[in-house]
C-alpha cells in the first residue's frame, strides 16, 4: 500500500520560544526550524512499514512557505520516495489543512495516513482526527504500536491511565505518540540521494481549499512568570517549610 | 447559548475531568451534557446530580462501549442541531472526539482553553505552555476541549438535571475496540491529586524509582508522576508521564526529584502552586520555577525526607 506522509515545519523543539513585546506572536525571525518531532516518527513508522514489505510508496506532503522544502528534504533523506510541497505564504489552520490533505489523499488513494499527534508550535493535537473524519476512515491517535495485517491496521493507543487497543479497516489514519519509535537519522549519502528524488509544487487553489483563518488571535502574551524561590540547605527547613504550608503533619 | 459536555466516565463514575468541563461550559451558556456508553444509567443519575446541570443526554448503546470517535462523533454532531458549543475535557477521550466532530460540523476546534473570555473569545496555550495566545472563532458553532487544571471543579451534587435518552446511530464498522490495559494504583490520580512527588532521570533505575519515590508519595499521601526521561528509560509507565506530551497538572504541591527541568516538562506542571525541587545540580533549570529548592544528593536526601515526615 502506499502510505501518505505528512511533515510540518516548526521551530527546533530545544528552542525557548520568545514572545513579541508587540503581543502578535511568537518571534520566529533567525530561529532554528526543523520537523516537527512528532511527524520524524510518521516518517520513520511508515519507513519500517515497508522495510516490512507493507508499505509500496511513501509520499510526503508539507504545507507552508517555501522553505518546506527542506523539511520535505529531510523526509526524502530518511527514506520517503517523494514529495508534495503545497505552497503558500498563509498560516493554515489544522480544518483548512485536513481539507488539503484530503484532496491529495483522494489523488493519491493512500492505505494509511500516518501523522504526527500533534505540532509543537500550535499544539492544536487536531489535523489527524479532521482528515479521518472528512475522509470517513477510522482513526488511531496516539499510537505507540502499529500493526498492518491484510486490509486491517491494530494501533496500541496510549490514553489516560495505560494503554488501549483498536483494529481499523484501511484505508485509516493513525497519529503517532512518541513511544511508537526512535527516527533514524538520514545519512550523508542519502542527504545527497533526497536532493535527486521528485518533489511536486502544488498550491491550496489547485484542491480547491480555502485557508482563511477561522480563528482570529488579538493577542499572544508570556504567561505569569513565577516568582522566585528560595533555596534551603537542608531537609529539616524543607520539612519545616512543609508543615508551615500543611502539607506534612 | 446551549453548550453540550462531554461526560467523561469510567463506566461506573463520572471522572473529575468532567466537572471542570462543567465550570468552563458555565461560563458560556446554558449546561447540557451528553453520556454515551454502553449500561450507563448510573452515571447518568450521577451526572444529573452536578450543580448548574440541565438535561441530561444519555446514549446508550454497544457502539459507545469505549468512546471510539468513528462511532460517538455522528451522535454528537446530531446532538448539535441544537446546542452552539460542545466542550469536552482535554483527556485523551476528549482529543481523539472533538477534532472529528468539528470537522464534519465544517468548524474549526480550539483546544485545552484556560479561560473564557467572553464574546466567543477564549485563551489557551501553544508553544508548549511558553505563549498564551487570545482567540476568537469566527464559526456559528464552537467545539473546545478544557485544560482540566485551569477551572474549578463543579460541584457533584446540588443539581436537578432530567435525564432524556437520545436516538443512537449504532456502530459505523470502522474501528472495533480490541482490549486495554489500565495501570492500577491505590494512589490518587495524577490530573486530580492535591500532591504529587514526580522523579526523573537521575533516580537511575526503576527499583532506585519505587525505593524512593513511592514511600515519599506514601507519606504525602501523594499521587506519582515522572518525567518523560525516567519513563522513556523504563522507570515508570507511560502514564505517569507529566509535561507536554503526558499529563497537565497543577497540584498544591509539586515535588520535582532529579528532574532538571526541560521546557516540555515544565509545560505539564508549571501552573502547580508550590513547587518543590531536589536536584543535586543547583543550575538545573527547574530551580528557576522552583519556590523552595534543596540542592544535593537525592539518594540521601530523598530518604532523609521521607523519614523525617
Amino acid at each position: 500500500m502506499k502510505i501518505l506522509v505528512p511533515v510540518k515545519r516548526v521551530i527546533d523543539y530545544n528552542v525557548k520560544p520568545r514572545v513579541k513585546a508587540d503581543g502578535t506572536g511568537v518571534d520566529l525571525a533567525n530561529v532554528k526550524m526543523s520537523m516537527n518531532p512528532f511527524d520524524e516518527i510518521a516518517v520513520e513508522e511508515a519507513i519500517r512499514l515497508r522495510e516490512k514489505g507493507v508499505a509500496t510508496e511513501i509520499v510526503a506532503v508539507s504545507i507552508g512557505v517555501q522553505k518546506c522544502q527542506e523539511t520535505l528534504r529531510t523526509a526524502l533523506a530518511m527514506g520517503a520516495d517523494r514529495a508534495i510541497l503545497v505552497l503558500t505564504e498563509d498560516a493554515v489552520e489544522p480544518l483548512a489543512v485536513a481539507k488539503i490533505l484530503k484532496a491529495i489523499a483522494d489523488e493519491e488513494q493512500p492505505g494509511l495516513v500516518i501523522l504526527g499527534k500533534q505540532a509543537i508550535d500550535d499544539d492544536s493535537n487536531q489535523t489527524g482526527q479532521m482528515l479521518a473524519a472528512l475522509l470517513g476512515w477510522g482513526q488511531g491517535t496516539f499510537a505507540s504500536k502499529v500493526e498492518v495485517a491484510g486490509d486491517t491496521v491494530t494501533v496500541t493507543r496510549e490514553v489516560d491511565g495505560g494503554a488501549e487497543t483498536v483494529t481499523l479497516k484501511t484505508p485509516a489514519i493513525v497519529t503517532t505518540d512518541l513511544r511508537l519509535n526512535e527516527p533514524r537519522y538520514a545519512s550523508l549519502p542519502n542527504i545527497m540521494k533526497a536532493k535527486s528524488k521528485p518533489m511536486a509544487t502544488r498550491a491550496p487553489a489547485d484542491y480547491g481549499v480555502d485557508t482563511t483563518p477561522r480563528l482570529t488571535t488579538s493577542k499572544v502574551v508570556e504567561p505569569a512568570k513565577r516568582v522566585a524561590g528560595i533555596k534551603v540547605p537542608d531537609v529539616d527547613t524543607l520539612v519545616a517549610k512543609l508543615k508551615d504550608m500543611g502539607v506534612a503533619a | 447559548m446551549k453548550t453540550l459536555v462531554w461526560v467523561e466516565h469510567d463506566g461506573g463514575a463520572v471522572k473529575d475531568a468532567t466537572l471542570s468541563a462543567v465550570t468552563a461550559a458555565s461560563q458560556i451558556g446554558e449546561v447540557h451534557l451528553l453520556v454515551a456508553g454502553q449500561g450507563v444509567d448510573a452515571v447518568a443519575q450521577a451526572a444529573a446530580q452536578i450543580a448548574g446541570v440541565g438535561k441530561v443526554h444519555v446514549a446508550d448503546d454497544a457502539a459507545y462501549a469505549h468512546a471510539l470517535a468513528e462511532n460517538v462523533a455522528p451522535l454528537v454532531v446530531d446532538l448539535m442541531g441544537h446546542h452552539d458549543a460542545f466542550v469536552l475535557p482535554a483527556t485523551t477521550n476528549g482529543k481523539n472526539i472533538a477534532p472529528r466532530v468539528a470537522a464534519l460540523m465544517d468548524v474549526t476546534q480550539i483546544s485545552d482553553i484556560l479561560s473564557v473570555e467572553g464574546d466567543g473569545t477564549f485563551t489557551r496555550p501553544i508553544y508548549a505552555g511558553n505563549a498564551i495566545a487570545t482567540v476568537k472563532s469566527s464559526d456559528a458553532k464552537l467545539v473546545i476541549t478544557v485544560r482540566g487544571t485551569a477551572f474549578a471543579k463543579a460541584a457533584v451534587s446540588g443539581g436537578t438535571g432530567t435525564v432524556e435518552a437520545v436516538a443512537t446511530g449504532g456502530d459505523k464498522g470502522l474501528s472495533t475496540f480490541v482490549g486495554a490495559e489500565i495501570a492500577s494504583s491505590d494512589r490518587p490520580e495524577l490530573t486530580s491529586a492535591k500532591i504529587i512527588v514526580s522523579g526523573g532521570r537521575a533516580l537511575g533505575s526503576e527499583e532506585k524509582f519505587h525505593e524512593l519515590i513511592d514511600p515519599l508519595a506514601d507519606k504525602l499521601g501523594a499521587g506519582v508522576g515522572a518525567s518523560r526521561a525516567a519513563v522513556d528509560a523504563g522507570y515508570a509507565p507511560n502514564d505517569y508521564q507529566v509535561g507536554q506530551t503526558g499529563k497537565i497538572v497543577a497540584p498544591e504541591v509539586y515535588v520535582a526529584v532529579g528532574i532538571s527541568g526541560a521546557i516540555q516538562h515544565l509545560a505539564g506542571m508549571k501552573d502547580s502552586k508550590v513547587i518543590v525541587a531536589i536536584n543535586k545540580d543547583e543550575d538545573a533549570p527547574i530551580f528557576q520555577v522552583a519556590d523552595i529548592g534543596l540542592v544535593g544528593d537525592l539518594f540521601t536526601l530523598v530518604p532523609e525526607l521521607t523519614a523525617k515526615l
